[in-house]
Order: structure tokens, then C-alpha cells, then sequence
């Protein structure tokens, strides 16, 4: 064997070291990178858009004319079709995961069903946008009410709430069901008493967050033929209706034509961006309050 | 202590005697023993309704639409034009769309993110992972009509500044920005591949005289190789399937053109614009919107078992 | 007054007039039990008599099935998927392995403290009066007394009773355990089943749930699974020694810990392994 030349050695240890440290810095910058992108992002709309927001535009009609156009019809759009999509997403979400996680045999039947979940997971949300003009706006005649949107919604994120569900029940430990059916419980008294009760901090937290994903969706509501411009209130499930993420929409493409119109594509996103800060702050607040230690 | 010993039989209430009562009038609670299992398992099958309705809806209306434009024609053929007199409908122009921009995604969102998940999981310390990683939690969690809105009024105009040849609508802007948004999702699932490589494996590297560079590219990101590619091709299926920053970004051109200065249309965007137009419930235009669906899902799903396909295999290694 | 009750009085009456075991009826009567776990034998002809109102001590080398075979007092091992179970355990003229006896009878009448204090992350009065309410006593002036009388008669009320709104969880690991009793003893069972409670207490701790045993079973049957030697040996009136699945000597305490008739529990007593 050829003896080492330490000499040799030492300066190309120094170079790898060297190397090292330059990849370092490369790797740390594109860390960064994500980071100025959404830095400018919200630099930029808040440049454009926050001094447009006014009590006149949140609480103001729609108007072809950008200085008196307001958004109040799309905000009470979303806040309509998150009633219909929390009590549905909640309702399915946590009696599927429930059924899942506690009472499916362990088996084919159960991982099939655990399968199709993370596969609709992936299914593209236009193709639920098809799925809800099909089924609830044709089939159910549905039209493009505030139904049709939100029940097209939640089957949209129902996938995110079942998974973040399943894991929120996974995470109560046994010792807790075990002590209640000790003391004679049946199992449904058990899940209702002990388990979820445990669970809800967990499960709070993960439909808040897919209701987020909801709120900020666009595609599928332009296939159901949300209108553009829409001047009445919707006042119930089956009222047409429009929503913040399709004004945005709206107002960007129709930017090319009336330059104001960005600004208050901007304003809007500022609304909808304080929207979901807001929610995702509550939704961490529950987790770091109500969260049991065990 | 012995005070109070016969706590049970000096008992005013006998609460043994009131539950042997009890159990007589407990049929209401036998019944929901009963029911809630049943109830439950209908709203699991919900889901499995779901995929049953996307795939009869798309299947039922795109054999339809075969019917009147073969198939062979349709996957072929580099004529889109709908709403001529004489109408062509040949899917490849959204093909070749949506595979550019998912290129150009990917282009940004693959290195920079597997960099970032690099550096997150091998080099950064555990104060900086806390703030980075909820930061990038944010990236992803921002609407795509952002994003696109975004591309649209900022980054095209931005580029056109030292670049005038390229469109007001193009794929290139959108397909930037689409991989910024794709870059958290790589960052974080490659992350998790790298995490959970035993810290023994780096050791072994590390105590031979390896940089941190040498280990990760040489034990770290073997190991966790097959993480890593499944992260891309879900990073892919993604950028396949996003839809509102193409839309608005990348206009509705449906030539067949791998130009990236010029507005090319994807799959995804046709689908807006047709349903969102006034295409009648029955005409062929109508039915063109779901053999275009359907192709997307079967690309999208594919992607996703394929990384479901890849990532099962990683999870045998160890 | 009640039958249940009339049978209690006659039977405390009983012990007064002679203190040998022969004089218990028996609780739980054991005949034949094998059980697996999958392919895994865990129990092997089990035959064992446990007296009515006595501590009755279960111990063992740890896999000798001692944990096994109470959490089969009250089916509890049935939460492990792929067990089956060979034999009969009568209780109450009933053998409780059959399908047609209800567990949750058989649990409401068999209560069961953990190796772990197990309490609900809810309130301390909620944690008592969680099995009343199941069992369908509402009447909030019923459960008031019932959560008194349970956590008196578990040594924990002068502890407890200005926090009774509390979350458990703050209560110490010991209190907890005596919790857990008080939680059992709310629905008045007849057996108090124990699996190793004092393992994860300090040894002031240990002593309190001690003592408190010595208490209850002037109104309770109690099994006690433990590792504790000493522990068994302080508490116990009879004492039964697992090893690999089966029970090599089951005796008076005294004798299984003076007079051993097997060199296995001997060896085991005295500590040559375990």
C-alpha cells in the first residue's frame, strides 16, 4: 500500500471543506428563496391592495365602477357556503374516521376504503368542480346556489379532515378507552364519552384547517358557473352566490381592461389572506390550548 | 383511616340496586349499539360514492364525446378549435401545455426544494427548522388564485422589463410561479424521507472524516432516495392538476407550440373556460369537457400511484 | 333492604365468628382455563378458587401470565384481537367465558385498577361519576352523594374535595391511582380487580393504596396482580404463583411465603429468579 502524503491530504481536506461550506450557503438559500417569493408576494399585494379596503368596500355591492365597488356579497358568499361545509365535512369526516379508526375490522374492506381516501386526496379539485356540476347542479338541479357550491367543497376537502381526524383519534391512548370499558361501558358510550371528547381538540384544529383549503378554492367553483357580477345578497342555501376567491378571479382577468380592477383583486386577497390568518391562528391557539397531555 | 369503612353498605344510595334497575329500561341504548356502527360505516362509504361519481360522471359524458370525435383523432390530432364552424378536437395542444408548465414547475420547485429539504434536515439547527418550517407552512397554504394573480400582474410584467418578447400571457411566468408553490411540498416530504434515515447511517459517515456535504450526498440522499422521487412525482401530479394560475396567467391559446414566450392553454384551464362559457348541456364542445377531465385523472392518478407505488418500496428498507 | 345487601351483612357477620378461609364463599371458580394469544399459549389449565372477600394475591415472574388471567376476570383481554379461551370461570353460579354473557354486566360488576392510573382528561367529580352515568343515573343530587361516598371511601376526599372541578390530570401520580379506585368503587361492584397498581408509585404512595386494599376487602373481593413480593405478602390472605402460564401453588399467604410446597416458588420467593 501506498503511504499516505499527509501534505496532499491536508489541502484537499481544506477543499472539501471548503466545498462544504459553499453548498451550505446553496442550500440555505434556496431555503430562503420560497421565503422572499412569498415576502414580495404579500409586499406586493399590500402595496396594491390595502389602501383600497375601506368600511365601503367590505361592507359595499358590487359596481363596474372600481371606486364604489364593494365586496360584502362575496364575503357573505363564503361565509354561506362554509355553513353548509362545516356541519357536512365535520358530520362525514369524523364518522368516517371514527368508523375507520374504531370500529372496521382491521382487513381488505378497511384499507380499500383507506386507499380511495388518499387517491381522492390527489384527484385534481376542477375534477370535483365536474363532479358538482354533474351530481348537485344538474342532477340535483341545484343550479349554482350556495348548496351546490358548498356541498362541492366539502367533498373536496373531506379527505384532509377524514386523515387529520383518524390521526387526532390515533393519539388518544388506549389506557383511556380500556379504563371505561372496565367500568362496564358499551363502545359506543366509550367513543362518545372518553375518546372523542379527547380527540376534539385535535379534530378542531384539523377541520379548521381544511376548511382554510376550502375558503381560498377557486377551480371548482368556476365550473359550477359562479357568476361574475352579482348584485344581490344571497340570504340562504339555495341563493346564487359569489366568493371571495371569485372576485379575485374576476377582477384579475378584467384587469387587462379597467387597471383598477387589479388593486381590488388585491384588496380582496388582503381580505381573503386576513381570512385564513385568522382562522389558522385559531386553529393553533385550540391546539396549544386545549391539547391534552396525557 | 378505618373511619367510614363500610363505606359501600352504609351507603344511603345503592347505586348497585339503581343500575340493575336501570339495565330493564336500557333497550335505547342497546338500539344505538346497534345503529351507530351501521350509520357510521354509510357516511365512510360516502367516499367511496365520491370516486364512484367521479368516475361514472367522467366516464359516462366522455364516451359520449367519443362518439363523436373518435378517440384516436382526439389523442392524436394537434387541432383544437371548439367553437369553429368546423370544429377540431385534438387533445395534444393541452397536453403539451400542461406537460410544459409542469416542466417549468418543476425546473424550479425539484432542486430548490430538495435543497431546502437538505438543508432543513442535515444542516440547519433546530431553532431555525422551527421558524423556517412554519414560514413554509404558509407558502402552502396560500390560495392558488393568489398565486395566480400573482404571475399575472407581477412576475410577467417583471420579466417582460428585460425580456419584451415574451406574451402579457405565457406559459412561463405561471409555470414559475406554479413551482414556487410547489416548492414547500417537495421541501417537506423529502424532508421527512431524510429524517427518517437512522442517524446511525449519517454517523458511520461522519466518524470516517466525510463533510456534512460527502454524507448527505453519499448515505443520506441514497437512503432516502426513493422519498424523494415519490415527493417529485407528487410534486408533478400537483402542478399537473393546478388549475387557477394557469387560468389566469397562461390565456387560452390552444396552439400546439412549445414556445415558451406565448400563451399555451392546459387541460385544466380548458375546463374552466368551457364550463365557465356557454357551452350547451348535450353539444359536443359539452361532452369535450369531460374526455379532457378524464385524461387529467387518469394523468394525475397515475402520478399518485406511482409515488404511492415508489414510496412503499422505501418504507420496506429499513 | 335488598338481597345483595342481606347476603353482604350475613356474609361480614361470618368472618366475625371465624377468620379461616373456609368460611368464604367463593367468588370467581376457575376450572380448566387455557387462553392463547394467536398461536401463543399464554394460559395453561388454569384451576384456581378465589375466595369471597379476601386479598388474594397473584404473583409471578413477569410473562408468567399473572396479567393474562386477570384481565380474563373481566374480559378485558378480549380487546386483544385473536384471543380464544378453553375452560370456565363461574361467577355468580355463571361461567362468564360464555358468549352469552354479557361483558358489560359482568365489567359493571367487576371493577378493574390499572398498572398505570388511567384517569379521563376530565374533572375529578366527571371521573366518578363517568360509570353511574353510563349505567343511567342522572339525578345530580344522586351523583353528588355517590361522588362523595366513592372518593371517601377511597381515602381521597379530604384531598380533593374544594378542587372537585379540577382536571384529574393535576392530581399526583398516587392520588390519581386512588382516583381510579374511587372511580371503580362508584358503581359499587362486587370484585375489585388490581393489575400491579402500586408499579408506577413512589413507596409512600404504594403503602396508602396498601392499606386502603386492607380496608376494602371488608366489603370487596379483591385480586391484586403484583411483581411486589413484600407487597403480596403485607396484603394478601391467599396467594397464587404463575409461572410459564400455569399456577404452580395457590395457598394461604402464610404459607406459600413460609412453607412453600414446590422448589419453583421457593427459588422464586427467595429471589433465585425473576
Amino acid at each position: 500500500m501506498e503511504k499516505l502524503d499527509t501534505l496532499k491530504l491536508t489541502s484537499r481536506m481544506n477543499a472539501r471543506v471548503r466545498k462544504n461550506a459553499i453548498w451550505k450557503s446553496i442550500f440555505f438559500l434556496s431555503t430562503l428563496f420560497g421565503l422572499i417569493v412569498l415576502a414580495v408576494l404579500i409586499i406586493r399585494v399590500l402595496t396594491q391592495g390595502a389602501g383600497w379596503i375601506d368600511i365601503n368596500f367590505l361592507t359595499g355591492r358590487l359596481s363596474t365602477d372600481a371606486e364604489r365597488a364593494g365586496i360584502m356579497g362575496a364575503l357573505l358568499g363564503t361565509v354561506w357556503v362554509m355553513l353548509v361545509v362545516i356541519p357536512v365535512t365535520l358530520i362525514i369526516g369524523v364518522g368516517t374516521a371514527v368508523y375507520l379508526e374504531l370500529y372496521a375490522k382491521r382487513g381488505k374492506f378497511q384499507s380499500f376504503i383507506e386507499t380511495n381516501i388518499s387517491n381522492l386526496a390527489g384527484v385534481p379539485s376542477i375534477v370535483y368542480g365536474l363532479l358538482g356540476l354533474t351530481v348537485f347542479s344538474r342532477l340535483m338541479d341545484l343550479g349554482n346556489a350556495v348548496l351546490a357550491g358548498g356541498l362541492t367543497l366539502s367533498l373536496l376537502v373531506l379527505p384532509i379532515l377524514i386523515v387529520s381526524a383518524q390521526e387526532a383519534l390515533r393519539a388518544v391512548p388506549g389506557h383511556l378507552a380500556e379504563a371505561s370499558y372496565a367500568m362496564g361501558a358499551t363502545k359506543w358510550q366509550t367513543i362518545r364519552r372518553v375518546i372523542l371528547p379527547a380527540a376534539l381538540a385535535s379534530i378542531l384544529t384539523g377541520s379548521i384547517l381544511s376548511l382554510s383549503r376550502a375558503i381560498g378554492e377557486t377551480a371548482p367553483l368556476t365550473v359550477l358557473g359562479i357568476p361574475a357580477f352579482l348584485l344581490p345578497f344571497p340570504e340562504g342555501i339555495f341563493d346564487t352566490f359569489t366568493a371571495l376567491p371569485m372576485q379575485i378571479y374576476y377582477w384579475t382577468l378584467d384587469s387587462s381592461l379597467v387597471a383598477e380592477y387589479a388593486n381590488l383583486a388585491a384588496a380582496t386577497i388582503v381580505v381573503l389572506l386576513v381570512l385564513l390568518f385568522v382562522l389558522n391562528s385559531i386553529a393553533i391557539f385550540i391546539r396549544n390550548k386545549f391539547q391534552q397531555r396525557y | 383511616m378505618a373511619k367510614n369503612s363500610d363505606s359501600k353498605t352504609n351507603n344511603a344510595v345503592n347505586v348497585s340496586e339503581m343500575i340493575v334497575q336501570n339495565k330493564k329500561k336500557k333497550s335505547m341504548s342497546n338500539l344505538m349499539e346497534k345503529l351507530v356502527p351501521s350509520f357510521l360505516f354509510l357516511l365512510a362509504s360516502i367516499t367511496v360514492l365520491t370516486t364512484i361519481g367521479i368516475l361514472y360522471t367522467l366516464l359516462l359524458e366522455a364516451i359520449q364525446f367519443f362518439k363523436a370525435v373518435p378517440i384516436w383523432e382526439f389523442f392524436t390530432t394537434t387541432e383544437l378549435k371548439p367553437l369553429s364552424q368546423d370544429p377540431q378536437f385534438g387533445v395534444l395542444p393541452l397536453i403539451s401545455g400542461t406537460l410544459i408548465s409542469t416542466v417549468i414547475a418543476m425546473i424550479v420547485a425539484g432542486p430548490i426544494g430538495l435543497m431546502s429539504a437538505i438543508y432543513l434536515s442535515e444542516y440547519a439547527s433546530d431553532k431555525v427548522r422551527k421558524v423556517f418550517k412554519p414560514l413554509l407552512e404558509i407558502l402552502a397554504g396560500i390560495p392558488t388564485i393568489v398565486y395566480g394573480f400573482f404571475a399575472f400582474t407581477f412576475v410577467t410584467p417583471l420579466i417582460r422589463t428585460f425580456w419584451p418578447e415574451l406574451g402579457a400571457t405565457n406559459i412561463l411566468s405561471p409555470g414559475l410561479v406554479m413551482g414556487v408553490m410547489i416548492i414547500p411540498m417537495i421541501a417537506s416530504l423529502s424532508e421527512d424521507a431524510m429524517n427518517s434515515v437512522p442517524n446511525s447511517i449519517r454517523e458511520g459517515s461522519l466518524a470516517m472524516g466525510a463533510t456534512r456535504l460527502e454524507t448527505t450526498f453519499k448515505v443520506v440522499i441514497p437512503a432516502a432516495f426513493s422519498g424523494i422521487i415519490a415527493s417529485f412525482v407528487l410534486g408533478i401530479s400537483r402542478a399537473i392538476g393546478e388549475t387557477m394560475i394557469v387560468t389566469i396567467a397562461s390565456g387560452s391559446s390552444k396552439n400546439f407550440t412549445f414556445d415558451i414566450t406565448q400563451s399555451m392553454q392546459t387541460m385544466t384551464a380548458y375546463i374552466v373556460e368551457v364550463s365557465g362559457g356557454e357551452a350547451p348541456a348535450g353539444s359536443t364542445i359539452y361532452y369535450s369537457l369531460y374526455a379532457v377531465a378524464l385524461t387529467l385523472f387518469v394523468f394525475t392518478l397515475i402520478m399518485n400511484l406511482l409515488a404511492r407505488y415508489v414510496s412503499r418500496k422505501f418504507r420496506e428498507e429499513y | 333492604m335488598s338481597m345483595l345487601m342481606e347476603r353482604k351483612m350475613t356474609v361480614e357477620n361470618d368472618k366475625h365468628v371465624k377468620k379461616s378461609s373456609n368460611s368464604h364463599r367463593i367468588v370467581y371458580d376457575t376450572k380448566d382455563l387455557n387462553l392463547w394469544y394467536s398461536n401463543t399459549h399464554a394460559l395453561k389449565d388454569i384451576n384456581l378458587a378465589i375466595n369471597e372477600k379476601e386479598v388474594t394475591a397473584i404473583i409471578g415472574p413477569s410473562g408468567c401470565g399473572k396479567s393474562t388471567y386477570i384481565k380474563t376476570l373481566n374480559r378485558m383481554v378480549e380487546l386483544v384481537p385473536g384471543v380464544r379461551t378453553t375452560g370456565s370461570i363461574t361467577y355468580k353460579n355463571k361461567n362468564i367465558l360464555d358468549k352469552s354473557f354479557k361483558v358489560e354486566d359482568l365489567r359493571t360488576q367487576v371493577g378493574m385498577v390499572f398498572q398505570k392510573a388511567n384517569p379521563f382528561p376530565k374533572s375529578i367529580y366527571e371521573n366518578i361519576a363517568y360509570g353511574p352515568k353510563i349505567h343511567g343515573i342522572r339525578n345530580k343530587k344522586v351523583l353528588d352523594e355517590i361522588v362523595e361516598t366513592s372518593l371517601r371511601g377511597a381515602y381521597i376526599w379530604d384531598e380533593v374535595k374544594d378542587r372537585l372541578n379540577e382536571n384529574a390530570y393535576g392530581l399526583s401520580g398516587g392520588q390519581q391511582q386512588r382516583l381510579c379506585i374511587a372511580r371503580c368503587l362508584a358503581i359499587q361492584p362486587d370484585v375489585i380487580l388490581m393489575d400491579e397498581p402500586t408499579s408506577a408509585l413512589d413507596p409512600k404512595s404504594t403503602l396508602k393504596i396498601e392499606e386502603l386494599a386492607q380496608e376494602l376487602k371488608k366489603d370487596y373481593s379483591i385480586i391484586i396482580v403484583t411483581h411486589n413480593m413484600q407487597q403480596a405478602a403485607r396484603i394478601s390472605d391467599k396467594t397464587a404463583f404463575f409461572l410459564n402460564g400455569e399456577v404452580i401453588e395457590f395457598d394461604d399467604t402464610n404459607t406459600i411465603f413460609t412453607n412453600p410446597a414446590d422448589n419453583r416458588t421457593e427459588d422464586y420467593i427467595s429471589g433465585r429468579f425473576g
